[in-house]
């Protein structure tokens, strides 16, 4: 794979700048997500009202990867209900790991920049910890991780 | 030795010929991302030789069965491979008698054996064992797992910034209570070898054994165990040219003699009723089970190669890289060279500004480059230099100065990238 087709402008630009960086004040919801394997590590807070995810942010520390996937992951829900961000969390771990349905459409359009990691199996992780977290947060635990029982993600199964 | 009879008289004399050296591994023939594999992640996994792989083919092919059983041809002829390999392995490291070499499935195998069979016969509620700051986790985690079970405390000897250790603090270590020291050779993570024949001086004159974790070190330097000294020294087959699977335990005969078997099952016994067990004698007292006999006869072949080269030619050529290396990332800006010890084997971490480890891997990657991005397994090294992990090239006798400017011209576009 082309390592421009991974770290593409879209991606180097919310490494850059991370939209939605800091922490809210008072969170409905609120997770902390670490990849153990490479030191990813992120704070997600959120504010739910009427099912809608109103207000959301993250910080944290971690690899190009990791940083775009949260920066566009929050750009992306805010705004959502929690059902429809918990489809594009199935969405994106799909896509990440290979295993989308080509033949169904997905809602995640710019969030496709992310498909190559499906070729590098030691970086999906990276991608896919925002989101992990994000669902995570959504069903109250505390934390997520990347490694063992406390993967969500493999509970969703 | 047969199995490679064009190697001697090509490595005996003059100057390491790296070209006809890589001809012999058939791995490095391949292309990564459209670009020639440039392998320096030998720290982690070294690369094996036709003459490594041959061995194994023809050890499967015509002279396996079990061994120390069957009175039959191949099974005589298994045992006298196998017993050849332990031969071997105590020729490579000096070793007095052949039954201070038990194989093991690694390093890591190794210390969990000295743990088991010397820590928990030997060391109880309130002794101390000396470790270094530099240490792998599979030389920090049997310890704290044994200190947990006895009630026994780990004490740290600690480094500089350069990544050496401190060894007045070192001699202000020990009381009364030490029990064991067990250090590395040589740092996965760092490079730094450290001065082991005179820490064992030092704790041989307390009267202290001493582990040493050669994993490191015995692929790339000579190591004479009697010169050293040392209790124990561990080294893992799959780092220097060998097999997977297969390990080194060296322990002076006393010591062994007296420790406690790690492992039960078949062959470490003499005999076997209800009510009592007779333990087999050294090594075998140590070698429960059917072991992974053609991965230790392979691992004998790899000796074989690495004597043919010269392991003194093998440090220098790999010495030369690193000199090279340091030099030319010094020189770029934004590149943080982590562990600058006076005297390094070949490894260089590094960090790139602004740049996480394994997006430096990934593009390194795509350029053909095979590092290692991480922790390496040594987090308390990272906790010291306040980092999570860096980027590490390693190097083996089959590395070029070529593919180090291939790593200089990856860490540009790394650069280039993320500007």
């Amino acid at each position: 794979m082309d390592p421009n087709r991974l770290y593409q402008e879209v991606i180097l630009d919310h490494n850059r700048k991370p939209r939605n960086w800091g922490r809210l004040a008072a969170p409905s919801h609120r997770a902390e997500g670490l990849n153990p394997l490479c030191g990813d590590h992120i704070w997600l807070t959120l504010n739910v009202a009427d099912g809608r995810v109103a207000e959301i942010a993250f910080e944290g520390e971690g690899c190009a990867i990791c940083k775009a996937s949260a920066s566009m992951m929050t750009a992306n829900v805010k705004g959502r209900t929690v059902d429809e961000a918990e489809q594009l969390v199935r969405e994106f771990r799909d896509m990440a790991t290979g295993n989308l349905d080509a033949s169904t459409p997905s809602h995640l359009g710019r969030l496709t920049v992310f498909s190559g990691v499906r070729d590098l199996p030691s970086r999906v992780k990276c991608a896919i910890l925002p989101w992990h977290t994000l669902h995570a947060a959504f069903h109250a635990q505390a934390t997520a991780s990347t490694e063992g029982d406390a993967d969500p993600i493999a509970q969703m199964g | 030795m047969s199995a490679n009879p064009v190697l001697t008289p090509l490595h005996k004399h003059g100057a390491l010929d790296v070209a006809r050296i890589r001809a012999e591994f058939p791995i490095l023939g391949l292309t990564v991302s459209g670009r020639p594999l440039a392998y320096l992640d030998n720290a982690a996994s070294s690369q094996m030789p036709k003459a490594v792989i041959d061995r194994l083919v023809r050890y499967q092919s015509a002279e396996h069965a079990n061994i120390h059983r069957g009175v039959h041809y191949l099974s005589e002829k298994a045992t006298a491979e196998y017993e050849g390999a332990r031969r071997k392995v105590q020729r490579f490291v000096n070793a007095r008698e052949d039954r201070e070499v038990i194989f093991t499935r690694g390093t890591t195998d190794s210390l969990n054996l000295v743990a088991h069979g010397f820590g928990r016969a030997f060391i109880g509620e309130g002794d101390e064992i000396i470790l270094s700051h530099l240490e792998h986790h599979s030389n920090i985690v049997p310890w704290q797992m044994l200190c947990e079970e006895r009630g026994a405390k780990i004490r740290v000897i600690p480094i500089n910034d350069a990544g050496e250790l401190l060894l007045e603090e070192y001699e202000r270590l020990f009381s009364p209570r030490t029990r064991l020291v067990a250090v590395t050779h040589v740092s996965n993570a760092l490079g730094t070898i450290v001065p082991v024949k005179e820490m064992i001086a030092t704790a041989r004159a307390r009267g202290v054994p001493v582990l040493v974790d050669g994993a490191q070190a015995a692929p790339h330097m000579k190591v004479d165990v009697q010169d050293l000294d040392c209790d124990f020294y561990a080294f893992s087959g799959h780092k220097m040219c060998g097999p997977t699977g297969i390990g080194i335990l060296y322990g002076k005969a006393e010591r062994l003699e007296k420790m406690r078997p790690f492992e039960g099952g078949g062959d470490m016994i003499l005999s076997v009723t209800f009510e009592k067990t007779t333990y087999n004698a050294i090594p075998y007292k140590f070698e429960a089970g059917t072991p992974p006999i053609a991965a230790a006869i392979g691992l004998g072949a790899a000796v074989d190669y690495l004597e043919s080269v010269g392991m003194d030619r093998i440090a220098a050529h790999e010495h030369a890289l690193l000199e090279y290396a340091t030099a030319k990332l010094s020189a770029m800006p934004g590149v943080r060279i982590v562990g600058t010890a006076g005297r390094k084997a070949g490894v260089l971490s590094f960090t790139v500004a602004g740049v996480h480890p394994h997006d430096v891997g990934t593009i390194l990657n795509e350029e053909g480059v095979a590092v290692r991005t991480g922790h390496h397994c040594a987090q308390p090294v990272m906790q010291r230099y306040g980092i999570a992990a860096t980027a590490r090239a390693s190097f083996y006798l089959y590395n070029t100065f070529e593919e180090v400017d291939q790593l200089v011209a990856g860490i540009r576009r790394v650069q280039q990238i993320f500007a």
